[in-house]
């Protein structure tokens, strides 16, 4: 492998594995300052039980999600100096202002929180989670708004002496409509993911140990499954939106999502396909259909005109014939397209795994509601388990589905339409990147497989019991609190 | 003054900053095994930064976001050339990072254990790398024409960025010891008075040295002698005997505030000998990145500018609240749980013998 297609592998891989954590993170803090807000509210002891319990799950990925946050900030300049030169003057002040704005903010309350417990009064404790809940979104908006101009640049000109992009508008920057819609199908995609790990663990409890826990396992199902429906409905329903947005702005990436070959009015929708497998496939072996429906989706009209693959490469070769010329390669020679069957089935993956999360919810809150017994009862069987384990999996699944769409579906620009990602990269030797990434998969493998180990444990530990009324009568100036302290 | 020197002076700011404030947390995990010897007086010291330590990184964050915003050839050249020095600083971080916050969610003290070897590797190793990166910015690295990185890995590691880790490592336990010192109580308290008194000399000797080579020219590249260098020298110098002093003496608010300062003069230091350069070439000198060709556009750097200043001062109050928030000398585990006073003191002559 060449230097690219390691430092490729070395962002794709850190940046994936950064993102398993960091949507549990937004979420599970969400869902924990509620709870934390309803014990400070009710004075009701179950509600500091789950705070503490889905709390401490919080932590323990709250520091993976900070660890492997240094490497994001640190791999734009270590490993694409080009990119980092050329787009600098842009990108850096998103970066710098989640830094400045958000790291500062979460970081600094996350700290008050975990210590702050019989230090601080009530409600200053309280907001101290919501504070660490506001910056996991402040930082959420700021890097989208990053990305999202890496996916559809606007606010900048080229700067005629240099030949950088260069910013004109922080307020177009910010308010790039891509870096609106990804903001609001992320963070509800986040939620998402959160509630259905609590749905998934609190099942298995209410399954495998009956009678044990009962009460705080069923307020977190239901707490679980009403977000979970809720915040799935809300990625999807954004979500719709963001795919015109983005077959807007980059039409080759959604013409890949859906293997469109040919430009052609009232397209179908592709339910599944399968193909060769190679870059771009020219013939599917095995396709499922919906007649129109993706031209609707698309342009909200069944014959609506939609792009294919094919006819936006001939268009692009012309448009960009001068980058190619420009950096001394043949402009005919030059692919404007990602590789399609990742980015469809990626695309697939984030919407079924979306869409059957919602199913589950709809189902669980139906059969809570209708059955004797409720969930709790369910859990009992072990098919019901399963699946509830799936929708915590399916979390997982959409979100790692819905970034490899964003950035394989992006390929093969670095900036769509202005810098490749072959011309991102620093001038390393293959050896340095090779070993940089050895040495994160080995390092992320073991952290990863502690991690889950850790976390395993944890949920399957259960929340601590109530304190034991007999026990504190020595030290009154102790309540059992500060659990999540160390 | 330019909005691309105030940019410089603010990057300069923030490394100091991290360079104080990760310093001591730095220092206690060095001296962890030294200063705490069981399992509770290790809890003990390491709750002494806990309700901090993850704040200080991020000055880390922002003084390399902020380089990117402000200075991008500056970041670009300066991340790629160091590229496997950050990766040991960078996996120094994470592991660092994760047995911190891990250790305490096991009640299991082989696991404790383990976690604190982490802990105690990492705080070395952290701190080195980020010393070899910021004295070979200032002394200079090989760059071609365009900024990029003509050197090997040796060249990093050549005797003046040794000697600047060194110093670091040195400064940084006694920091690490006056700062355990402020914060402690009982044995550890005791112990961190008597690790002071003896990295002392080694850490004044060591910084001392470092500082008058930095003056005296850094190896490839001769940018003068500053006089705002030579200030801050005199200044961290004289910070170092003050703290000597006030070890001996056990004046340990004096003796932490002194090596604050120590710390600062050394980035100032720094940062002073690197100016009006950010990045000088000792090869191609037309690869040297200066604050004049190396800044972002004067609008990138204006609505930079109306950032920080916004920002800045917020985030300096809400953080010094919450080192006011958790001002209180931190005890031994044992002790807090200790069910009386006289329980209490059993524990403590216990910990002591």
């Amino acid at each position: 492998m060449d230097v690219i297609e390691l430092a490729r592998w070395q962002f794709a891989f850190t940046t994936l594995f950064h993102f398993i954590f960091v949507p549990l993170t937004i979420g599970l803090s969400a869902f924990v300052a509620t709870m934390q807000t309803k014990w400070v509210r009710t004075g009701d002891e179950q509600y500091l039980r789950m705070t503490q319990f889905w709390g401490k799950l919080l932590l323990v990925n709250f520091a993976i999600g900070i660890a492997t946050g240094l490497v994001q900030e640190f791999q734009f300049g270590m490993a694409w100096s080009a990119y980092s030169r050329y787009v600098g003057d842009v990108f850096g002040a998103p970066l710098a202002m989640e830094g400045l704005g958000a790291f500062f903010l979460e970081s600094t309350f996350l700290g008050i929180w975990i210590f702050g417990w019989n230090r601080l009064p009530k409600k200053l404790h309280l907001a101290s989670i919501w504070l660490v809940f506001i910056g996991t979104n402040l930082s959420a908006y700021f890097i989208l708004a990053a990305n999202a101009w890496m996916q559809s640049p606007v606010g900048y000109e080229i700067d005629p002496v240099t030949g950088n992009a260069v910013l004109t508008s922080i307020w177009e920057l910010l308010t790039n409509p891509i870096a609106i819609y990804a903001y609001l199908h992320t963070i509800p995609a986040a939620l998402t993911s959160a509630a259905a790990l609590i749905v998934g663990i609190s099942i298995w409890h209410l399954g495998r140990k009956p009678g044990h826990e009962t009460g705080f396992f069923r307020r977190s199902v239901r707490w679980g499954l009403r977000g979970m429906l809720v915040f799935a409905l809300a990625t999807i329903t954004v979500g719709h939106f963001f795919g015109q947005q983005i077959a807007e702005k980059q039409p080759m990436k959604m013409a890949a999502a859906e293997a469109l070959y040919e430009s052609r009015s009232g397209a179908p929708l592709s339910l599944m396909a399968i193909a060769p497998f190679e870059k771009k496939p020219e013939r599917l072996s095995f396709s499922i259909e919906i007649p129109k429906l993706y031209s609707f989706m698309e342009t909200n009209d069944f014959n609506g005109h939609v792009e294919g693959i094919n006819d936006l490469q001939k268009e692009y070769q012309e448009k960009y014939a001068q980058y190619e010329i420009d950096r001394g390669r043949d402009p005919k020679a030059a692919e404007y397209y990602p590789i399609v069957g990742m980015t469809y089935w990626s695309f697939r993956t984030m919407v079924g795994a979306g869409v059957l999360m919602a199913l589950f919810a709809a189902v669980g809150l139906l059969i809570e509601r209708k059955k004797p017994g409720g969930v709790a009862a369910m859990s009992r069987r072990k098919w019901f388990r399963c699946l509830g384990f799936g929708a915590l999996i399916g979390g997982f699944l959409a979100q790692a589905a819905g970034w490899i769409f964003t950035e394989i579906g992006r390929q093969p620009w670095a900036v769509t339409g202005l810098l490749k990602t072959e011309d991102a990269i620093s001038q390393l030797g293959a050896s340095t990147v090779a070993i940089s990434l050895s040495v994160f998969i080995v390092l992320y493998v073991v952290i990863g497989a502690i991690e889950f180990w850790l976390f395993r444990k944890l949920a399957i530990k259960g929340p601590d019991p109530l304190p034991d009324p007999d026990d504190d009568d020595e030290s009154p100036a102790k309540p059992p609190l500060p659990s999540l302290a160390y | 003054m330019d909005l691309a020197t105030v940019w410089f002076l603010l990057i300069a700011f923030f490394w100091a900053g991290y360079l104080v404030l990760e310093g001591f947390d730095f220092g206690v995990g060095m001296l962890l095994p030294f200063a705490a010897k069981n399992a509770d007086e290790r809890g003990q010291a390491i709750r002494t930064f806990g309700p901090v330590w993850d704040a200080n990184e991020v000055w880390l964050i922002v003084a390399g976001a902020s380089m990117f915003a402000a200075f991008p050839y500056w970041y670009a050249a300066m991340f790629s050339a160091m590229y496997l020095p950050l990766t040991l600083l960078l996996v120094a971080l994470i592991v660092r990072v994760l047995a911190i916050e891990w250790r305490v969610k096991l009640d299991d003290p082989q696991w404790k254990r383990r976690c604190d070897v982490v802990l105690v590797i990492s705080s070395y190793v952290a701190p080195f790398a980020v010393a070899l990166a910021l004295t070979n910015v200032v002394r200079g690295i090989p760059l071609d024409a365009d900024s990029n990185y003509s050197g090997t890995l040796l060249d990093l590691l050549n005797p003046y960025a040794l000697t600047g880790a060194f110093a670091v490592l040195a400064i940084y336990a006694l920091h690490g010891a006056t700062f355990l010192g402020l914060r402690s109580t009982g044995a550890v308290r005791e112990r961190a008075q008597r690790i002071a008194i003896r990295i002392w000399p080694v850490a004044t000797l060591l910084g001392g040295g470092f500082g008058i080579w930095t003056l005296a020219g850094t190896g490839g590249y001769d940018a003068g002698i500053s006089p705002v260098a030579v200030a801050a020298l005199a200044v961290a110098a004289g910070a170092l005997l003050v703290a000597g002093w006030a070890v001996v003496q056990r004046r340990e608010a004096i003796a932490f505030a002194a090596t604050v300062v120590a710390i600062l003069g050394v980035g100032v230091l720094l940062f002073a000998q690197l100016w009006p350069n950010v990045l000088p070439s000792t090869d191609v000198a037309a690869g040297t990145v200066s604050i004049a060709n190396g800044s972002s556009s004067p609008y990138t750097l204006k609505v930079m500018t109306w950032v920080a200043v916004t920002i800045v001062p917020v985030v300096l109050l809400y953080q010094g609240w919450s080192y006011w928030v958790f001002r209180h000398r931190v005890q031994a585990d044992g002790f807090e749980k200790a069910k009386s006073p006289l329980q209490a003191l059993e524990q403590r002559r216990a910990a002591e013998d």
